[in-house]
Parts: structure tokens; sequence; C-alpha cells
């Protein structure tokens, strides 16, 4: 039997290749994926090993509580005087202070150089040669005094060479440095899109306005004593706001945020993997259901001679599982290759992740290979189990049909059955109360696989309305072809059903993805129109990192500035948890309009050293009222006890401000170096040329800020929303892809059954050129019905999202729609190609006499 | 040469002399107003080493009695016994052991898998069984049915007449009790029909099979050493040792009836 299996598939090439493409990409997707995220690890290990490769203990200052690393919030600096302290400690063999901050290069043109979201690092380097030091200097040589070196990726891009002069700004004005030498970090190649500059200690100090201060000290030990031991004498005599950590503590602490974003990452991608292996699940059990119904005879036949049900069940999972194994493998090696692909997509977006070589763990291999065979096998059990139902009396029946199992008749309401739990668990997951994340994404998951399968079941019958309406314009313009094309896409409506079903999915998943973006994006814009009052907004070139306040301050000086606003943000320990919380300054109000449900726009002014305001829902959830206390925890530790002013209503796109907001001279006061977040400008005259011009020379020193207008700082915000967005489509087009070789497997499996039939339509006078355009219009005909049932399914799910989710409108980009529509007739037409090939060069006389 | 089946067939003499027992098989297909009667009622029974030769017009209820007999379809009501044991009665898995033993099939259109060569074709139902190959029998069979140069051809390669003498080969394979034939000459043309037959007769002069066969060409049945006539689900009539002319004559007259 294993050799009738074998034998099978062997004869069957071309069906068998089209098949396990189906699992293929979907086995790559999850091998790449794995690839990509192993290999960001290692870069990433690497980086934060090398960067503590010679200390054994690291100090730093210590905060009240965790700061998130993508906050721009900072620990507080230390004492210089503490290194003085540390280096006179009997254990300590050596000890080197640090400061780092954000330090912008400033380009040809003047701006800051940017790539994507990649931070720009600026540190000091106290002695180049010194153990501490994890670069290595490629180029020239180690910077002193007015010099500054670079990573080679940033000098390449820009064209900087040793000794030219570049200017680079941290917390202060632009400072035109000498580029001393160009140098790279460790063992990596790039670390993301990010730009170093380092400098001597004392000019990071000024650079960073850091002036006797210190963000680290490494300490190296002396022989023999170890670094825990080490880290617990240096506690002792350190003050208590100073941290203490060995370096292997101080690496894994570093890498805490990186490896939260690569579990983040892994699991975003593997889902999409695992969309794309179930459109490939039903794209299997689809062509396996359509091979075993032609194969009736032979396995009736089989039957006749011996053969148990048992074992044509194990023959035909024989061919699944052969077909499983080669998938796998050919979809783990094409994961290399996408995982480089993936680099390259977050690279072009922006968004370049460290790459220090493509990691291949044997755990990908295991994981591709059993989820590969797995999905195969198991999508092939339906079929099979049918196969055990043919009769062996089918060896003597002329045109025998596979007989309708016995659960046919359970189908449609199965169907509904499975439709109806699965919108119930996706309405659970929305609605249901105090789940948490992961519960409500799987009930949402689950709900949402089992409404298209339900879906899918239920669609054979809505084939034939579907056909007959989606098929119209064939039929009409496109003569006979066009008319047998119609009736042959409703001919067997359970396959035609199947086909689009897979189509179905990918479409679904893309309009709820289109649909939910045009809300975020409109219910954003909508929140922007209505908080953002003025006419101007600055921001940092990046768009979303925090810019020093001098910024703002030039800005008010430009002329005809009549108001500038500013949003501080930081992070704060309210009510045990630690939150985002901003800050305004006292005129904002001329800028900044809110729906105050409590208080007037004139909070902005009275809010003085304790005021804050907040919004309805927070007032809510902690019972806040006017007058009532709150006691927020600074990470200085510092307790700033504010009274409740106002109370705000934000709008559905959400508002700029954190869950408490008070007055900038409190924030100031509280935080080191303050930035600002957005500043939002007032000018007389509103948006003109010459006022644009004027805030641009009034930021000239700020090459790291810009000036927008409102539409452009809205485009300019949504473009990261954009983005992802883009990462998405690209993420299931895979799946649709994957659905467009399930329709050239059911065609070619449908012009080999209707040899004959072919053959007598061109006996009776069809041409060449008709045959294949009736194979394409019934492609198009049954991608149509997978973009229309897709395109439903997608905003029916997404409207329930909406419903849940206040601050995405329900709005649906109709354009976006219908591109999707067309993308499906172009699927349909390059998914008839072969198989329209073929038909069209059947011998008329073999095909006639084909039996 | 023939000492396997030999012993077998005197085993089983002491039970019964028919191998193939049917009694009053009726087959109604479909219910109420549109109900087919195919067979009303028909018993017969079929000879040790005979080759019966089941005829009839179309419509006659042949292929039906046939594919009762041979346990592809089940009676309305009824038996039928295969060597004393009723089929009838059998779940899937114990008719598929009754056809690993006791029954061989040959088609019209010759069933042959494609992707099989016409050795392994016809070694296919002892590989099913999972038995021991008798390589002896098996050459046997392959030199007496002339397939010895076409051992590695696959079916697509071969003549009409081939293929079905490995269908033929693939029958003798498990050396059954009985072996069904439907229309052995129905896709072949005369002369091949010729060797055809031919060969079935020298299977059972010479081994001693018990062969049941439908068919509706004379010359077929002529080789019959009983032929059975079918008219509306009945045996109407029955002839031993016929030529054609009277096959035809007896033909004409079921006809006429």
């Amino acid at each position: 039997m294993t050799r009738v299996a074998l034998r099978g598939l062997w004869g069957r090439k071309l069906r068998t290749v089209l098949t396990a493409v189906a699992i293929v990409l979907g086995v790559a997707l999850v091998a790449g994926t794995l690839v990509l995220t192993d290999s960001i690890q290692k870069a990433f290990d690497n980086i934060f090993t090398d960067s503590r490769q010679g200390s054994s203990v690291v100090i730093s200052g210590k905060s009240a509580f965790d700061l998130a690393d993508d906050s721009g919030a900072t620990a507080p600096p230390m004492n210089e005087s503490l290194l003085q302290t540390v280096k006179s400690q009997p254990d300590v063999a050596e000890a080197e202070g640090s400061v780092s901050g954000d330090a912008q290069i400033i380009g040809d043109n003047g701006k800051a150089i940017v790539y994507g979201g990649a931070p720009n690092l600026g540190f000091s380097i106290a002695n180049g040669e010194s153990r501490f030091n994890p670069l290595s200097l490629v180029e020239g040589s180690w910077p002193s005094g007015n010099e500054v070196v670079i990573d080679g990726s940033t000098a390449d891009k820009e064209g900087f060479k040793v000794g030219d002069t570049v200017g680079v700004q941290g917390r202060g004005p632009v400072e035109d440095l000498k580029i001393s030498g160009i140098v790279k970090f460790g063992s990596v190649s790039t670390i993301g899109g990010a730009t170093l500059a380092g400098f001597d200690l004392p000019t990071a100090q000024r650079i960073f306005a850091m002036d006797g201060k210190l963000d680290e000290i490494a300490v190296a030990a002396k022989s023999g004593v170890s670094d825990t031991q080490l880290a617990t004498e240096l506690r002792t005599v350190l003050p208590e706001n100073t941290q203490v950590r060995t370096s292997a503590e101080q690496a894994k602490n570093d890498a805490k945020d990186t490896n939260q974003f690569i579990t983040f990452l892994r699991t975003f991608l593997l889902s999409f993997g695992g969309i794309a292996l179930f459109v490939g699940a039903f794209v299997i059990a689809n062509s396996l259901s359509i091979t075993i119904a032609q194969r009736t005879r032979e396995l009736a036949t089989l039957r006749t001679v011996g053969a148990s049900r048992r074992q044509v069940l194990r023959s035909i999972l024989i061919e699944s599982l052969v077909v499983g194994v080669f998938a796998s493998v050919v979809g783990l090696f094409l994961g290399l290759g996408l995982a480089k692909g993936l680099f390259w997509l977050f690279d072009l977006i922006g968004f370049t992740l460290p790459n220090s070589g493509l990691i291949f763990e044997t755990r990908t291999i295991i994981v591709a290979l059993v989820v590969g065979i797995i999905v195969t096998v198991g999508a092939s059990l339906r079929p099979a189990i049918r196969a055990t139902r043919v009769p062996p009396i089918a060896a003597v029946r002329e045109g025998a049909t596979l007989p309708e199992s016995r659960f046919a008749r359970f189908r449609t309401p199965a169907a509904l059955v499975l439709t109806a739990i699965g919108f119930a668990l996706v309405i659970y997951g929305l609605f249901g109360s105090g789940l948490g994340t992961a519960a409500i994404l799987i009930s949402m998951g689950v709900g949402a696989l089992l409404v298209f399968i339900g879906v899918a079941l239920f669609a054979s019958k809505l084939v034939p309305g579907l056909a007959t309406v989606l098929g119209w314009p064939t039929a009409r313009a496109g003569g006979v072809a066009g008319r047998l094309a119609r009736g042959n896409a409703k001919r067997n409506p359970q396959r035609t059903a199947s086909t689009a079903a897979a189509l179905m999915i990918g479409l679904a998943l893309v309009t709820l993805v289109a649909v939910l973006g045009q809300g975020i994006r409109s219910s954003f814009t909508g929140a922007v129109d209505k908080i953002f009052i003025s006419d101007y907004a600055i921001t940092a070139q990046n768009n979303f990192s925090p810019i020093p306040t001098d910024a703002a301050d030039a800005a008010a000086e430009a002329p005809g500035a009549e108001a500038v606003a500013s949003v501080r943000a930081g992070e704060a320990l309210v009510f045990g948890n630690v939150e985002g919380v901003t800050a305004v300054t006292p005129n904002s109000g001329e800028a900044i309009a809110l729906n105050w449900v409590d208080g007037s726009e004139a909070v902005f002014s009275q809010l003085g050293e304790d005021g804050a305001f907040i919004d309805n829902d927070f007032a809510k959830k902690h019972d806040l009222t006017i007058g009532s206390s709150v006691n927020m925890t600074v990470p200085s530790g510092t307790v700033v006890p504010l009274k409740i002013k106002g109370i705000f209503d934000p709008p559905p796109g959400g508002s700029p401000f954190g869950i408490l907001t008070f007055s900038a001279a409190t924030f100031d006061k509280n935080y080191d170096q303050p930035e600002n977040l957005f500043s939002f400008v007032k000018m007389k005259g509103g948006v003109t040329d010459a006022n644009t011009q004027a805030l641009d020379t009034a930021l000239k020193d700020f090459p790291n800020a810009k000036a927008q207008t409102r539409d452009q700082f809205k485009d300019n915000q949504v473009s990261f929303l954009n983005n992802i967005l883009n990462v998405l489509y690209v993420l299931l087009a895979l799946s649709v892809i994957v659905s467009l070789f399930g329709i050239i497997n059911t065609l070619v499996l449908t012009v080999f059954e209707r040899t004959r039939e072919i053959g007598t339509l061109r006996a009776v006078g069809m041409t060449r050129s008709q045959v294949r355009r009736m194979i394409r219009y019934e492609s198009v005909i049954t991608a149509l019905i997978g973009a229309a049932l897709g395109i439903i399914l997608g905003i029916v799910l997404a409207a329930l999202l909406t419903i849940r989710i206040d601050f995405i409108k329900f709005d649906v980009p109709v354009g976006q729609i219908v591109l999707f529509a067309v993308a499906a007739i172009i699927v349909g037409i390059f998914a008839a190609i072969l198989p329209a090939r073929r038909a069209a060069r059947l011998n008329v006389l073999n095909a006639l006499q084909y039996e | 040469m023939t000492s396997a089946i030999t012993e077998e067939s005197t085993a089983a003499e002491g039970t019964t002399a028919a191998v193939v027992q049917a009694s009053e098989i009726t087959r109604v297909y479909g219910e109420g107003d549109t109900a087919v009667h195919a067979l009303n009622g028909c018993s017969l029974a079929v000879s040790r080493g005979e080759l019966t030769a089941i005829m009839g017009p179309s419509g006659s209820g042949k292929s039906t009695m046939m594919h009762i007999l041979a346990g592809l379809d089940k009676p309305t009501s009824g038996s039928v016994t295969i060597e004393g044991a009723d089929i009838t009665k059998l779940n899937d898995n114990e008719l598929t052991k009754i056809r690993r033993q006791h029954i061989g099939f040959i088609f019209q259109f010759f069933n042959l898998l494609p992707m099989l060569t016409a050795e392994e074709n016809i070694r296919l139902p002892l590989e099913l069984a999972g038995g021991k190959l008798d390589t002896k029998w098996m050459d046997e069979v392959i030199k007496r049915t002339g397939l010895d140069d076409r051992r590695a051809h696959r079916p697509s390669e071969l003549s009409g007449g081939q293929q079905q003498r490995v269908a033929i080969a693939r029958a003798l394979a498990t050396r059954p009790t009985v072996i069904f034939a439907d229309e052995p000459t129905g896709n072949l043309d005369s002369t091949t029909s010729g060797e055809i037959l031919d060969l079935l007769h020298e299977m059972v002069a010479d081994f001693g099979q018990t062969i049941v066969m439908v068919t509706h060409d004379a010359r077929a049945a002529a080789i019959a050493d009983r032929i059975l006539f079918l008219a509306d689900g009945c045996i109407v009539k029955e002839l031993k040792g016929a030529n054609q002319g009277e096959i035809v004559a007896a033909m004409d007259e079921v006809a006429r009836q």
C-alpha cells in the first residue's frame, strides 16, 4: 500500500507540488520568524554582553521604581565624587565613570540624522584603550577635547570622513566637533539603525549638560574577587540612591525591554505563520478531497482486491505525510530566505533590526517540521476518512461518485452552529469582563477561526447565488465562454466554496486590518482636530522623541508667535502603578482645547505647584472629584502631592495626556533634564509661508526639532501607523498567495476531470482562446466569491471590534476595499494561467477518447 | 501443479458441492411508487470447478445478481453463502477478509492501478492480505497468462488484451474460491476476446478454478459449463454446455417472453 501511495504521488507530480506549496509558505513564515527573532536575540545579547564585557560591577543612579525603556525617562545621575569613593575600595582594580544620552549628528542639510525610529546614541569614552570600552577603532584615533568618533555605517551613509567637522547636539546648542575616528561596536555589524557618537568625558558631560555628574561607573574587580563579592562590598559604602549590579545582572537588566520586544515580535509574526498554515490546511483538504473524488474507481478497485478500510486510510495518510515532510523541508529553507526578507522589510519601514548573522537553531528545524507535518496530515484526515467510505462496488459502476458522508445532512446546521459559536467567542473575548490579554486574544482568535470554518462549510449554499451575481458581467460580456464559466462555477458548489474559502480568510483579515486602520486614523485625526486648535506643532525629526525645552523657548521668540504650549512627558508611580504622566505650560489653553466635564480652559493656567487634571475614566476608576488629593512618586523618589483641579472627556481618538497632567514648573522641579513631547504654536495670521519661515529660522539651532502645520503633524503622526499597516498587508499577502495556489490546484484538477467535456467543446467548435477564457472566467468568479465573503466577514469583525474599542471609529475605507476586490480579480487571472494553458493544449481526439 | 487447489477442493467437498449459494434473494432499489425490483427472489448454486455464465438482456438484473453474489451489494432479502459463510450478514472488515480469501474479480475496464507495473498489480492482493508470497505460484500464473516479458510494464504500456491478462493473473494470485468476471470481453476486439476466453477456459480446466461470469456475448457464454438466463429479476432458463447457436436462440426466447 505504501508503494501504491508513493507511486500515486509520483504520478501526480504537478498536483502534489501545488498542494505542497500551500504548506510551504506557512512553514517558511514560521521558520523565518524563528530564524529572525533568534538572530535579533543573538545580536542584542552580543550588544549587551559586549558593552559590559570589561566590567565586574556596574553602578548607576537608582530610580524609585522601574522605568520603561521607551519612556525617555532616565534614572537620576550620580555625583562624580562617587568615582573616587569607588576607586579607593581595596578590591577595586579599576573604575571608570561615563555619561550617555541622545546625541544628534547633524547632516549636510542642517537637520538631525535619523534612521526611522532608531536611537541616536551618545556616550563618553573616558579612555579608548580601557577594558571597559566595548568599541574598537576602525580608523583614526580616540576623541579628546572637541572631537567625536562616529560609527562606520553613519559615516558611510552621510559621507563623513576622519578629519571632517560635524555638528553634534545633545542637551545644549549644536557644537561643531572634529571627527577623530570611525568606530565599530563589538561583533555586531549594525546596531539597528542607531547612530553612535562618542566623546571624551568632559566633552560628553558638557554636551549632555551633566557637569560633575555620572550616569554609570564601571568597575573591574581585582583578581580573585568575584563579581558578587565586589557588588556586596560596594553596596555597603555607596549611598542609598545608587544601584549596584554585577555585569551579568546589568546585561540582563539592559536586555529586559528588548527581550519583551523580541517575544512580542515572535508571537506577532508566528500568528501570521499560523494564519498562512490555516489557509494552507483549507487548500490541502480541498485538493485532497477533489483528488480522492477523482480516484473513486481506483480506491474501489483496491477494496475489491482485498484492501481494508484501514489500509486505504493508511495509504492516503502516507501520501499526506510525504507531502508534509517535503513541504516542511522546502519551507524550512525558504524560511531562511524569508528571515532575510523580513530584515529588509523592517528596514524599509525605518525599523532596522540589529543583525550579526542568521541563527539557525535545531529548535527551528524541529518546530518547522512538526508544524508542517501535523497541519498537512491533520488537514487530510477528513478526506482520508471519506476515502475509506468508497464502496467496493464503485469499481464496477460507470462514473461512480464519492458517496456523501453520513454526516452530510448535518453540514448546514453544523456550519451555522460553528459560525454562531465562533461569533460568540469573538464577542465574549471583546465584551467579557475581567479577562486577561491572553484570554481575550485566544478567545477572539479561536472564535475567528471557527467563524471562518463555519462560513466555509456554509458557503456551498451561497455559491450558486453569488456565482450568478458575480458572474453576471462575464456571462453578459464573455459570450459562450462566460456563460459556461458561470455554469461551471456553480456545478460543484462545495468545491467552489472550499476553494473560495481559502481566499476568503486572507481577504477577511486584510479587510479587517484596513477598516481598523482607517478607524484609528480617522479617530486620531479627529482627536487632533478637536484638541489641537493652534497653527503649528513642533516635534522631533522622528515625530516621537522628546526634544529639549529650549526649542520651544526659541519658537516663542519667533516673530508672530502668540503662544507656545508645550507638553512634557514622564513616568511616575500613581496608585501603585507606573504610569505615564504629562505636564503643560500655563498658556496651553490658547493652543489646546479640551472638553471639560469639570473645570474650564482656565485650569491650564491655574495648575500652580500642586494642581493636576485628569480624564473622566481615571476619575471614575479612582473615585476622584475636583479637590481630591493624589500622591505621585517621581523617579527620584520624591512624593509629590497633587490636587485635582479639572476633569476632561477625551475625544474618541484619545488625548496626548497621561494619567495625570500637572504644571510644567512642577515637572521641571522633579524631573532631570525635562523635555517636550510636542509643542503647539499659535501664530499671528495662522499658517502662512512667512510664519513657517519664521519658525524654521527660530528653530535653526535645534536640528532635531521641526515645525509642522496641523495637517503635516497629522500625516507625520499616522505615518508610523501606515508603516505598521503595510507590514500587516505584506504578511497577510502570504496567506492570499497560499489561496492563489489553492485556486490553481482546483482548476488543474477540474480541467483534468473535464478532459472529455473540453474535448467535446473543442470538437463542436470552441477555439483555444475560448477555452482559456472559460477557465479564466471561472477562476475570477471563484476568486470574487472568496473576496465577497471575505470582505463582508472582515467588515463584520471590524464592526464588532470598533463597538468595543472606543478609540477606534468604524470607518470603511471604500477605495481600499474596491482595490482588494480588484486584487482578487488579479489573483483569479493569475491562478488561471497554468490550468487554462493545459486545457487549451488538450488534443481534441485524445480528449474525446479519454476514459 | 494443481495440487494446492485440489487439496483445498477435497477438503471443502465434504461440506457442500456448491461454493456459492444464493437463496431467495430480492433487491429493491428506491422506495414506494418509484421502487425498482431488480431481483425477485432468485436462488442459485455455483458448483466448484465450474464456469457459470449469467446472461440476460439489459435490465434483467444480471449485474445486480453478480454484485450481490460477490458481496459488493447487499440483497434486500435472502442470503448468499460462500464456502458456507453467509456474506450478507458480515460487516466491512469481515467482508474484506472474505474477499482476500475467497473472491477474485475481473472487470470490463480491467481496473488496474496505473502507477504499478504488471507484476506489482498481480501481487497486490497478496500484499494487501499480508500473506507469504508463493513465488512458484506467481511465476506459474504469470507464465500461463503470457505476461512473462511484460512484468515491468505499466498498464498504459500494455494493450487491452494484455491488461485483461494482468487482471486475470491478479484474480488468480490468491487462488480464490471463486472469481467473478464482469463482462470480461466487453471492452475488447473479437480476436483478443477469443484469447481471453481461451485463457478463462484453461483456468477452469487446468486449475479447477470456479468462475462466475456475467456477459451478454453469446461467444463468451459458450465456454461456460452452465448458463443461467435472467429476465425481469428471475432466472428463467438454464443451459448446460451449450454452443453459440443454442445460446443465441435461448437469448431470443428469453427476450421475447
